[in-house]
């Protein structure tokens, strides 16, 4: 299955049988001071710079995310995605729990946008599908309701099941639908990643959804996260992950999603992979030149 | 050094790691020794907690250590209460606690719950998404010392406010110290709405309830006051 995300002059096709997509997280003011601080007088210098630094690092989409508090978030939100347009032409995630935001953002962007995101709720579901549906988009459907977050993986499949199916209601293709069967910490719940593990097997397997998820999530409250988001990512990809919201800065999680494509068969030859070492050192020893 | 001595040593450094057959087998001995289940309680398992919050605090310590030390002392709690449970006495505050109502997360609010009882708070959780309505009722019910707003999301973040006028509405507002937390708030925001206090973490939310009970009750409540609230932290325990 597969899910066709645009800029106006670039896709990006998140599927099984491609290449892991990377959406770059940073654009997120939430536990970002100077970020939040800049972002809420309107000036979107460090927007640019991030989306600059995270696609050159490896991001093929980016998130945007203006929830500041007391701020207007739908205004802040569009001023961010046109900054980012600016800078660079990789499709966006429009990151916001706010509807008035996501449909500002919608109307602003110019190409296919992922919407972040909808839940199982009735409610949320009734009020974003059709903006989803207006603007063809594709969304992400995160697996739970207004009761919570199970710790049961078949409960997650019904929930996701939900979602495609009133998603359907609204005209919106399955293949736009890309599920985040969610990703909790395992510092709080020791089980938590393999639920969310055993979760993307019965999604892979029975609905064929695309899915991603906030990966670095799994690493919360621990010490050493890089290192502990790098394992997470290969095991998802190889339980049926197709794309993640993550941090793509991290050397450890940039290599280790390329480590992984090639292993999972996506990077013929190995000639993503090799480019990539060949990048890092052409900057290794052009930072050495600079230092002499 | 005593034998008693020893076991208090002992539970606080088991307690401290998290090592919950160790503490559970400690306390059954120092029963056995009829060491006071109080002084149990007041020198080696509280004092254990508060320093694993230090540590936390201080970045020292991660999430998990402060699970499976809270873990390790209610198991402790459970052999203690009965033998504590016959006294009167009052806590040494209440705490009403909950998420906001459209947000589901958690983990934080469940380290303050977590870090209150184990202060001595007889604290009363409301769970997630949690509606203004059931804020007013259970203020309205437990009459609690604070009560304790939680936020993840800019979007659920406004509930404060609409939390806020409920208790306006319903006269309880001056009643109870509102105190506010999440990852995206902030002091300003916390004032912002009409809180009382802010805190950016589980421990320091604790210290400023021990420090706002302790303005207004002082500390002759002292020893005794921590009694009722060990027991409902086993309730809270049975209820899982």
């Amino acid at each position: 299955m597969d899910t066709r995300l645009a800029s106006r002059s670039r896709e990006v096709v998140v599927s099984i049988d491609r290449p892991f997509v990377i959406i770059g997280e940073r654009i997120n003011p939430t536990g970002r001071k100077v970020l939040a601080a800049e972002m809420k007088e309107g000036r979107m210098d460090r927007v640019r710079a991030d989306a600059i630094a995270q696609v050159a690092a490896g991001a093929h989409m980016l998130d945007i995310n203006a929830g500041i508090p007391m701020a207007d978030e739908p205004a802040l939100l569009v001023a961010a995605i046109r900054a980012v347009a600016e800078v660079t032409d990789a499709p966006i995630c429009i990151d916001s729990s706010i509807i008035e935001a996501l449909e500002a953002g919608l109307s602003a962007y110019e190409g296919k946008a992922l919407v972040n995101s909808v839940t199982a709720e009735e409610e949320r579901m009734e009020r974003i599908f059709p903006l989803v549906k207006k603007h063809g988009a594709a969304v992400i459907g995160m697996a739970n309701d207004e009761t919570g977050i199970t710790m049961v993986p078949e409960e997650r499949l019904a929930l996701a099941r939900r979602i495609i199916e009133r998603a359907a209601d609204y005209g919106i293709p399955q293949e736009d639908v890309i599920i985040d069967p969610i990703a909790m910490t395992v510092a709080a719940d020791p089980t938590a990643g393999q639920v969310t593990l055993a979760t993307m097997r019965l999604i892979r397997e029975l609905l064929g959804n695309n899915m991603t998820c906030g990966a670095s999530n799994v690493s919360f409250g621990l010490p050493d996260r890089p290192t502990v988001n790098a394992a997470f990512l290969p095991v998802a990809m190889y339980a049926g992950l197709t794309c993640a919201i993550t941090n793509p800065l991290i050397p450890e999680v940039r290599r280790g999603v390329l480590a992984s494509d090639l292993l999972l068969g996506h990077d013929e030859y190995a000639m993503k992979w090799i480019s990539a070492h060949r990048a890092e050192q052409k900057e290794i020893s052009a930072r050495a030149g600079s230092a002499q | 050094m005593s034998r008693e001595e020893e076991i208090r040593s002992e539970l606080f450094e088991h307690t401290l790691n998290g090592h919950a057959p160790e503490v559970k087998a400690l306390t059954e001995e120092a029963l056995t020794l009829h060491m006071d289940p109080m002084d149990i309680l007041f020198k080696a398992l509280i004092p254990s907690l508060e320093e694993v919050g230090r540590r936390f605090e201080k970045g020292d310590f991660f999430v998990p250590e402060m699970l499976i030390a809270a873990r390790a002392m209610q198991g402790a709690l459970v052999i203690l209460r009965p033998l504590i449970a016959e006294t009167g006495a009052k806590p040494v505050g209440r705490y009403v606690i909950g998420t906001v109502k459209g947000d589901i997360h958690d983990i934080g609010k469940n380290l303050c719950v977590i870090m209150l009882e184990g202060a001595g708070f007889e604290v009363f959780d409301l769970g997630v998404n949690t509606a203004p309505e059931k804020f007013v009722e259970a203020v309205q019910k437990h009459e609690p010392d604070i009560v304790g707003f939680s936020a993840f999301l800019t979007t659920t973040m406004p509930m404060f406010k609409a939390n806020i006028e409920a208790l306006q509405k319903a006269g309880l507002r001056e009643k109870v110290h509102v105190a506010v937390g999440g990852a995206p708030v902030t002091e300003e925001y916390a004032k912002h709405v009409g809180a009382d206090s802010y805190a950016p973490d589980a421990s320091m939310a604790t210290r400023m309830a021990k420090q706002l009970v302790g303005d207004r009750s002082g500390q002759t409540q002292g020893a005794q006051a921590l009694e009722q609230a060990v027991m409902k932290i086993d309730e809270t325990l049975r209820k899982g």
